[in-house]
């Protein structure tokens, strides 16, 4: 696994953006109510947020930096790079991070890029725009992070459906050369790649005329090549296997446990497993917030989404230590630590 | 390894399953009402914290009887 350290850079804000529309697995119709029952109860997931046609994740992230960047008196022309991470872009060429620039109103001197990773999506984004800014020639970033996926999903694929909600999130990150430092565990299992996938629309798969078809994977399970596909089973077993193992390795390596960190947040991927790799490493319930029940996996997003909903008043007022994980389609996965120190944090933007 | 008494208890108690259906040995999954892949994922996570043993969506394909279950959890712990 790859360890390594970022230097001179810190956190000083995180917002994040929901669809205003919710919608509730308690009404989720290819389920019978015991299922629904069962499925609330271990996969934690009973509301999300959905995202109608005309809004965009580039759209969720857009409203969450405007209302971030005012509220950090950030002067727009010292915003010099921005990375976009997401599995749901608006084009495929071109890169949305550049279209995010000039909406935004950022100097045509500053680098947009984009970053294709999902679950572990917020760590990975973390370790490159902080290696760029710790470099010493940028001043402040905005990392986007986020993913609009129910869209691909089939409504009545009950594997996946049920699972995933929608929501981005905007972290904002300065030089600093006072700064405590991050540190990464990062790690990739390529050989996986099929567990989580859209098969069709890319290079690989041409999209055409098949790609629209529904067809009945199991029974009662339909799906086309261009929706999501899961493998619950081996992605669960990959989750609750490597992720504990690349945490003691992190412990080892930072000399450091679970009484070094106030909080322990987690990918949302679904309530049983996270709970297994929780117990797995030892964590008190205290200390590992969730927000499976209010807002279903919501990938990439699901990390600072959590951080923003649930520990808001502490970001603000105090400083805090987390150690975080990332982990699922690729399969990719990663852990980092980091402190923020009274950062600012709006509440949740609802978009329409 | 807890005998297979023992191991029906976890199970039922995992699943919570209402007290009018009883788990024997030869009880099949897929006759547990409302079975979906949720008792799959219970499963492996049970087989994973209590005994430290991994089962994937085949072996659990393969299965059919809360025995056979055992048996494999039982042969990979021993292992």
């Amino acid at each position: 696994m790859a360890f390594f350290s970022t230097l001179h850079t810190t956190i000083k804000g995180i917002a994040a953006a929901v669809p205003k529309e919710e919608i509730s697995n308690w009404d989720y119709e290819h389920l019978s109510e015991s299922e629904r029952k069962m499925l609330i109860k271990t996969i934690g997931v009973e509301k999300k947020r959905r995202a109608p046609k005309h809004i965009a994740t580039s759209d969720l992230c857009f409203e969450a930096a405007k209302v971030l960047i005012s509220d950090l008196k950030w002067d727009k022309k010292e915003i010099d790079i921005l990375i976009f991470v997401s599995q749901s872009k608006d084009y495929f060429l071109p890169s949305t991070a550049c279209i995010l620039q000039d909406r935004l109103g950022l100097e045509k001197s500053a680098v947009a890029l984009d970053i294709g990773l999902g679950c572990s999506g917020y760590v990975y984004g973390l370790s490159v725009i902080n290696s760029m800014i710790s470099s010493g020639g940028f001043k402040k970033g905005l990392l986007m992070v986020g993913d609009i996926s129910l869209v691909s999903c089939n409504y009545k694929d009950k594997t996946t459906y049920p699972l995933f909600g929608d929501a981005a999130t905007v972290t904002a990150i300065e030089y600093d050369e006072n700064a405590e430092k991050f540190n990464y565990n990062l790690g990739t299992d390529g050989s996986k790649f099929d567990s989580i996938i859209i098969p069709h629309g890319g290079l690989r798969n041409h999209a055409n005329k098949e790609s629209f078809d529904e067809i009945e994977f199991l029974p009662g399970i339909f799906r086309s090549p261009l929706n999501t596909a899961l493998n619950g089973f081996e992605i669960f077993n990959f989750s609750i296997d490597e992720v504990p193992k690349s945490i003691l390795e992190f412990f080892e390596k930072t000399n450091s446990n679970n009484n070094s960190y106030d909080y322990f947040v987690m990918h949302q991927a679904n309530l049983l497993m996270n709970e297994t790799i929780r117990k797995k490493i030892g964590f008190e319930k205290e200390k590992v917030p969730y927000t499976l029940a209010k807002y279903g996996n919501t990938s990439s997003a699901s990390i600072p989404l959590t951080i923003v909903s649930e520990l808001r008043n502490k970001l603000i007022t105090e400083k805090v230590k987390f150690l975080i994980a990332g982990f699922g389609v690729g399969l990719s996965w990663g852990v980092v630590s980091f402190s923020t120190d009274k950062i600012v944090c709006p509440e949740i933007i609802e978009v329409e | 390894m807890i005998d297979i008494k023992e191991f029906i208890k976890i199970l039922t108690s995992e699943f919570d399953i209402e007290s009018d259906f009883i788990l024997t040995p030869d009880t099949s999954f897929r006759s547990i009402k409302d079975w979906s892949s949720m008792h799959g994922l219970i499963i492996i996570a049970m087989a994973d914290s209590e005994f430290g043993v991994t089962i994937t969506g085949n072996d659990l394909r393969q299965m059919s009887t809360i025995q056979e279950l055992y048996n494999l959890i039982k042969s990979r712990k021993e292992q």
